[in-house]
């Protein structure tokens, strides 16, 4: 059985996630040193995301649903590597293209051009590759009269879709993808869902959170519904889906 | 131990992997820092330059110095000093400022010091063309030591990537670092033989220099490009001595505090 099964892509391994909660930030030294000498550095516990367990396999695409705050964003940044989980581990076999908010690598003091390059390298890739992509990333952002225009000067529409260009026009194993597609206009919207499918039927495997009910029938197969940082459903997309739309119909959460 | 061992030979690939993103990130730095002016480059040398001048005037008014060739004296300590200051104090911020990538993206954390204390050291070798400049209007003798001047510079770069390191990763959790090292290097400036010769402190505090690292890198590049003479080995054992202890001490402080960082920034 195993053995005619895709490969593991993402495997979360009982992972749980714990924040301490200070009721004071305490950010400074001076701050600190007081605060011990008083005895007040007390942290409230709060776990975002409790004993979470599932395993995405190559090619397959998964939604993560649930409420605000119901551990959503914390699970995908886990997945991306840019939090560390406090118990259980995270493994992902192959490289990431994480879309956790588009354009938050570029500097608003250079240029389009400039930032596609900059964005690239953090993406892990050199000058010669962007050099090879760089047309198609500009016509896919529809941005060729901005492109020496500094982004401070952009719309958040455009940043947007600059980010979103340089993101998927990376071949990478896994797309982390969450909640970008939310701003920009309908053309755009319809495009990156396009962009998005062209790229599942290439082998892609894809993580992607939503709210709309609707773009997660659409793109994914699976859904994993969280609830306060639990595993709530697990399953085809259309059940998962339409349990949780009852849920909330219900108006418990 | 074995664990460890994996988490620096994996850090060592990440370096080679993401080192387009330290060109990258370097360029950016100097094209942001001189997009707006109007001389550009040109002020990384006229501003030692003129730091120079205004020295040169107030120091041989003020205290008078029987310091051979004074204003290349001075701007060789100063050019060094600029550097070490310029990278602790653009270092520092860096994890801080670069918080809406890290936590988004993974990058390796350490990316983000090491870059600006290069795009620092860049700023510098344009500033070694002010005192190119100097030499030749001083008619400063050029020894064949001067193809040296490199070596002081990649210690002292190799000891900014150290304090650096430790010193970004130290801003995450308390931010009035900022304030508290800017009080230390005004200090440690003072304490640097940068416009006062050595010979003229009392006998223990030149005794107490040959714990200033920043001394003995400044003392290094003006034997070699002021003076010709090679000095002894102690001088390049401290050099060695100090910035590999400093580098390895970053090192490890940033890899002990960089997994919270996502939580304070």
């Amino acid at each position: 059985m195993e053995g005619n099964m895709p490969p593991v892509v993402v495997d979360v391994d009982h992972v749980s996630m714990r924040f301490n909660l200070a009721q004071e930030k305490t950010e400074s030294l001076k701050e600190y040193l007081l605060k011990m000498v008083r005895g007040q550095l007390m942290f409230n516990e709060f776990y975002a995301l409790k004993d979470v367990s599932f395993k995405v396999r190559k090619g397959e695409s998964v939604a993560l649903i649930g409420r605000n705050g119901s551990g959503k964003s914390t699970m995908l940044k886990v997945v991306a590597g840019v939090m560390y989980p406090s118990q259980g581990a995270c493994t992902v076999n192959g490289s990431i293209a994480p879309m956790i908010e588009l354009g938050a690598g570029f500097d608003m003091d250079l240029t389009a051009r400039e930032n596609i390059y900059l964005n690239g390298a953090v993406l892990g890739h050199d000058r010669a590759y962007m050099d090879e992509h760089f047309k198609n990333i500009v016509d896919f952002a529809e941005l060729w009269d901005f492109i020496d225009v500094p982004v401070k000067n952009f719309s958040s529409g455009m940043v947007t879709r600059l980010g979103f260009a340089i993101a998927t026009e990376v071949t990478a194993d896994l797309l982390v993808v969450d909640e970008v597609l939310a701003v920009g206009d309908f053309m755009f919207q319809h495009k990156c869902l396009m962009r998005l499918n062209e790229m599942l039927e290439k082998g892609t495997t894809l993580l992607f959170v939503s709210h709309s009910s609707e773009q997660v029938r659409m793109l994914c197969k699976r859904a994993v519904w969280l609830d306060h940082g639990v595993i709530r459903g697990d399953g085809p997309a259309d059940e998962v889906c339409t349990m949780y739309e009852q849920a909330m119909r219900n108006g418990e959460a | 131990m074995p664990q460890r061992m994996d988490q620096y030979k994996s850090m060592a690939g990440h370096f080679v992997q993401y080192r387009p993103l330290i060109r990258e990130l370097v360029t950016r730095d100097l094209k942001v820092k001189y997009r707006r002016s109007f001389l550009g480059y040109v002020w990384s040398i006229l501003n030692p330059l003129l730091m120079m001048t205004v020295q040169t005037i107030i120091f041989s008014y003020m205290f008078r110095t029987d310091i051979p060739n004074y204003p290349l004296y001075l701007i060789c300590g100063n050019t060094l000093f600029t550097f070490f200051n310029e990278s602790a104090n653009m270092g520092m911020v860096s994890i801080l400022s670069s918080s809406s990538l890290i936590k988004k993206v993974y990058i390796p954390k350490y990316i983000f010091p090491l870059s600006r204390v290069t795009s620092s050291f860049v700023t510098m070798g344009f500033s070694l063309a002010a005192v190119l400049l100097v030499m030749v209007f001083t008619r400063s003798p050029f020894y064949w030591t001067i193809c040296l001047f490199w070596v002081p510079l990649v210690f002292l770069f190799l000891f900014c990537c150290g304090m650096v390191l430790a010193l970004s990763a130290l801003t995450v959790y308390f931010r009035d670092m900022q304030y508290l090292f800017g009080i230390v290097t005004l200090a440690w400036m003072y304490a640097t033989p940068i416009f006062y010769p050595i010979e003229q402190l009392p006998g223990f505090a030149q005794n107490l220099m040959k714990f200033n690292p920043m001394y003995h890198f400044i003392n290094l590049f003006r034997n070699l490009v002021m003076y010709g003479n090679i000095p002894g080995p102690n001088t390049w054992i401290a050099c060695a001595v100090s910035s590999g202890a400093m580098l390895c001490l970053g090192l490890w402080v940033f890899r002990k505090l960089q997994r919270n960082f996502i939580l304070y920034i």
